[in-house]
């Protein structure tokens, strides 16, 4: 037999609150050769972590496999018994989760936990079993590899704590090795490390795996194949060359299109001038914790950050988890309020607490989270959660509010026919909307937007960022777009502010990336952003020294 | 879009249906409820007349469940007591968790010193034994009805507004009231549009189970005798009545042991088996 994986027609099937069975992955047949990472790559609800899942011949509660098979090294894990399967589970195939943080038991030390496999199956001595996996955490480049295991996991920082459960994986020799997302929940400039080592470590040892993702530039780095799946279908499989350049789908080209969004034409910015900023935040201070004596609170999120946002102008704001990027907008909407500085809105000084500041203040400054599962009420229909705002802030009532309803509804680019649904019963890209929408309903001159595409699938991102864009041509508003993610923020900003550890790095326009008088931080962060170009993570060379003084890896 | 927008209909999805243990457990309280309604009108004899000489008799055709310790009707007795069981207990239920749930959401809505206050002191009111508190009050104030139902909701609006509060808490960190607080919304509405549907479901749980807590001391106060007084009587007060009877089986004890444990368990299954529709807004 040559190919180490065999998967034919396999089919999962899932059985609904209402008790209907669906069929979740339907009839999908692919090989992986000895020592060859294929990558699943979807949006969500696509099928990829069903299908690596099928694998170790487990399905998550509430699935099974309903047909075909899915050959493991000659063994059909479909037919196996369940103790067979166990058996196999850790020595010929291993699991890399997405959430490292959660897999691992807060009360037991790394290294019990990384050789726990070789005692379970009884593969060797204990101290045979200590030896290899420090040689794995030194494969994997962590930071003292003799005495790492002796921690506890909330002793190590998030990457280093991911290639810890990689080799919690490997220490059992497996053929084939599931990642499933595992950089996805990483900063970019950690994420790369966590990528080299996995890639190397992969390499050295000929290992197959199944790298299961969402995002295309991360795949390219690492896959030798990439299956392009959706609604639980093969759309396409090819190289990861061939999908990358000569992709044959259509679903392909769409993904790889949302991959490079249209920057913002700068003779769009251009139309609107305006002398008199609309946003002028000066010296913000503000934190957690309690007040110490010198009035300032125990945890100070934001020092001294300034900025100011034109009329009909975008600015973006970036930086990796921690850097202080959302305190900064729940500071400017009253939400925390500040400790210090000052924050001048549409010429007039804005209160530090919300609760302080004059209704039409707050009808002019809105904010949009992330999730917009929780920023949309279960128990309300549409209808109601976007009635609410124009019946508070414009008392429109009855037939006008319902007009008003339908009208914001149509520009946002749902149909009317969701008014009386529930959040529950939207998709994540159209609660996004609806949660869009109701910013909307408010009549804004400025909408803070905190991560609003994090959330989303790769295309259904795109299509929110083009929404955003239009609306602004249209009701001339300002945006401060706040994210991880510089393409997004390229999208769509005019000028982009780098955060790090509550400061301000330094600000500047789109097209000033990359050049050689970035502040060193900013070089770090947009140099570490995955490029799609499968020989980019290779020829990558990042400064030691900036790495060491900017990233907690 | 061109579909006309006024003949969509809204959206039900699981709708409000029981299933069977539920509808039991309905079926049965819904009796007592109507027993309780009805009682003066069906009872075949007056509730404090002796209309027997034969005291704690058994069951007869005339006498369906026997008399009592002076040779009164039981059955009359239990379907009067009704109303005062199912009455004042239903009463200072409602008391208890509309104050307690109402506090517990202005506490975690408004946080800050009054959630501190209003936390201690009914932490501090909680402290007291409920039955000692009854007996203190009752016998400070006499037993009557307001009496009874304004104690018996005090004992329980501590219990109730540390759940709710504990509920609302939960909801109140949730991006959708900061939406709310910070378009400027007052408390009243935060509590009643946004916090009060999503915690619904359990607090219309720990309704049921707090009204079966009231039944259970409302007759243990009637069975120390501060409960309903006499002639009068609801199932504790004629449990404590007959008691003497219980060594050889009366039925006059029995039978309104019955009617509490009928009315207790029913309450308990109902809220166990509420529709899914109900429940689903607590986990949504």
């Amino acid at each position: 037999m040559s190919q180490l994986v065999e998967i034919r027609d396999l089919k999962v099937a899932a059985k609904t609150d209402a008790g209907r069975t669906v069929e979740i992955i339907k009839g999908v047949s692919f090989d992986i050769a000895p020592g060859e990472i294929v990558a699943l790559i979807g949006e969500s609800g696509s099928g990829k972590t069903t299908i690596a899942l099928t694998l170790m011949g487990y399905t998550r509660t509430g699935c099974r496999i309903s047909g075909g098979s899915v050959t493991v090294d000659g063994q059909d894990m479909v037919q196996l018994s369940e103790k067979d399967r166990a058996d196999v589970r850790g020595t010929k195939v291993a699991y890399v989760p997405q959430s490292a943080a959660a897999a691992f038991n807060p009360a037991a030390t790394i290294m019990d936990q990384v050789i726990e496999v070789t005692r379970i199956h009884g593969l060797m001595p204990v101290d045979a079993a200590r030896t290899l996996a420090v040689e794995l955490f030194r494969a994997l480049s962590l930071p003292n590899p003799d005495t790492i295991g002796d921690r506890y996991p909330h002793q190590v920082s998030g990457g280093q704590l991911q290639r810890l459960s990689a080799a919690m994986a490997l220490i059992g020799q497996p053929k084939v090795v599931i990642f499933d997302e595992p950089t996805t929940a990483l900063d970019v400039t950690t994420q790369i490390e966590v990528l080299r080592a996995f890639k190397s470590v992969m390499r050295k040892n000929g290992i197959a795996g199944v790298y299961v993702s969402h995002d295309l530039a991360v795949v390219a780095q690492i896959a030798d194949r990439i299956l392009v799946l959706r609604g639980g279908e093969v759309q396409e499989i090819g190289s990861t060359d061939q999908i990358l350049h000569r992709p044959q789908h259509a679903y392909t080209r769409q993904l790889l299109g949302a991959f490079e969004p249209v920057p913002r034409s700068p003779a769009e910015a251009a139309q609107v001038v305006d002398l008199h900023p609309l946003l002028e935040v000066d010296h913000l201070v503000a934190g957690y914790g309690p007040i110490q004596s010198d009035g300032m609170p125990l945890v100070r999120a934001l020092n001294s950050v300034s900025l100011s946002v034109h009329r009909g102008r975008n600015l973006g704001i970036i930086g990796e988890s921690g850097c202080g990027k959302s305190t900064l907008a729940r500071a400017i909407a009253g939400i925390l309020p500040r400790k210090g500085g000052n924050i001048v809105f549409n010429g007039r000084e804005l209160a530090a607490d919300a609760r302080h500041r004059s209704r039409e203040e707050l009808r002019d400054l809105q904010i949009v989270f992330q999730y917009a599962d929780t920023a949309l009420n279960p128990a309300k229909s549409i209808e109601e959660l976007l009635g609410r705002p124009l019946a508070f802030y414009h008392g429109l009532k009855g037939k006008a509010r319902d007009q008003r309803v339908e009208q914001l509804l149509d520009m946002v680019h749902l149909p009317k026919s969701v008014r009386h649904r529930r959040a529950s019963e939207l998709s994540g890209g159209q609660k996004q909307r609806v949660n869009f929408a109701r910013a909307l309903a408010a009549e804004p001159k400025l909408i803070l937007c905190d991560e609003i595409t994090s959330a989303l699938d790769t295309v259904v991102a795109a299509a929110v960022i083009e929404l955003l864009k239009e609306l602004q041509r249209e009701l001339g508003l300002s945006y401060i777009f706040i994210s991880h993610d510089l393409s997004v923020v390229e999208a769509i900003c005019d000028e982009i502010m780098v955060m790090y550890a509550g400061e301000k790095v330094e600000q500047l326009t789109p097209s000033d990336i990359g050049r050689a008088e970035n502040h060193p931080y900013s070089r770090l962060l947009f140099s570490s952003t995955p490029k799609l170009d499968p020989g980019w993570l290779d020829s990558l060379e990042q400064d030691p020294e900036l790495v060491r003084a900017y990233c907690r890896r | 879009m061109t579909t006309p927008v006024s003949t969509t209909a809204p959206r039900r999805t699981p709708g409000y249906r029981f299933n069977l243990v539920g509808i039991i457990g309905f079926s049965v309280l819904l009796f007592w409820v109507v027993v309780a309604l009805v009682a003066p009108w069906v009872i075949p004899y007056p509730v404090g007349e002796i209309v027997d000489y034969d005291y704690l008799a058994p069951i007869s055709d005339k006498f369906w469940m026997g008399t009592d310790y002076l040779g009164r009707d039981i059955l009359s007795r239990v379907l009067m007591g009704a109303r005062y069981t199912v009455g004042i207990s239903l009463a200072s239920v409602t008391l208890a968790c509309s104050i307690g749930v109402t506090l517990g959401m202005v506490a975690a809505v408004s946080g800050g010193w009054l959630d501190t206050v209003l936390s201690r002191f009914l932490d501090a009111m909680n402290s007291i034994p409920s039955k000692l508190f009854g007996l203190v009050v009752v016998a400070a104030v006499g037993s009557s009805l307001p009496v009874l139902v304004l104690t018996m909701a005090a004992v329980y609006v501590p219990g109730s507004f540390r759940f709710a509060r504990a509920l609302a808490v939960n909801i109140n960190t949730m991006d959708f009231v900061t939406v709310a607080r910070i378009r400027g919304e007052g408390t009243l509405y935060l509590i009643l549009s946004e916090i009060l549907p999503n915690i619904l479901g359990p607090v219309l749980t720990d309704l049921g189970l707090r009204f079966v807590f009231t039944v259970l001391l409302l007759s243990g106060l009637s069975f120390l005798g501060l409960g309903v007084q006499p002639p009068y009587a609801d199932w504790g007060a004629m449990v404590r009545e007959n008691i003497s009877g219980l060594s050889f089986g009366a039925p006059a004890v029995i039978f309104p042991c019955l009617a509490i444990a009928t009315l207790t368990i029913s309450v308990n299954l109902l809220i166990d088996n509420l529709p899914q529709k109900i429940r689903d807004r607590s986990d949504a």
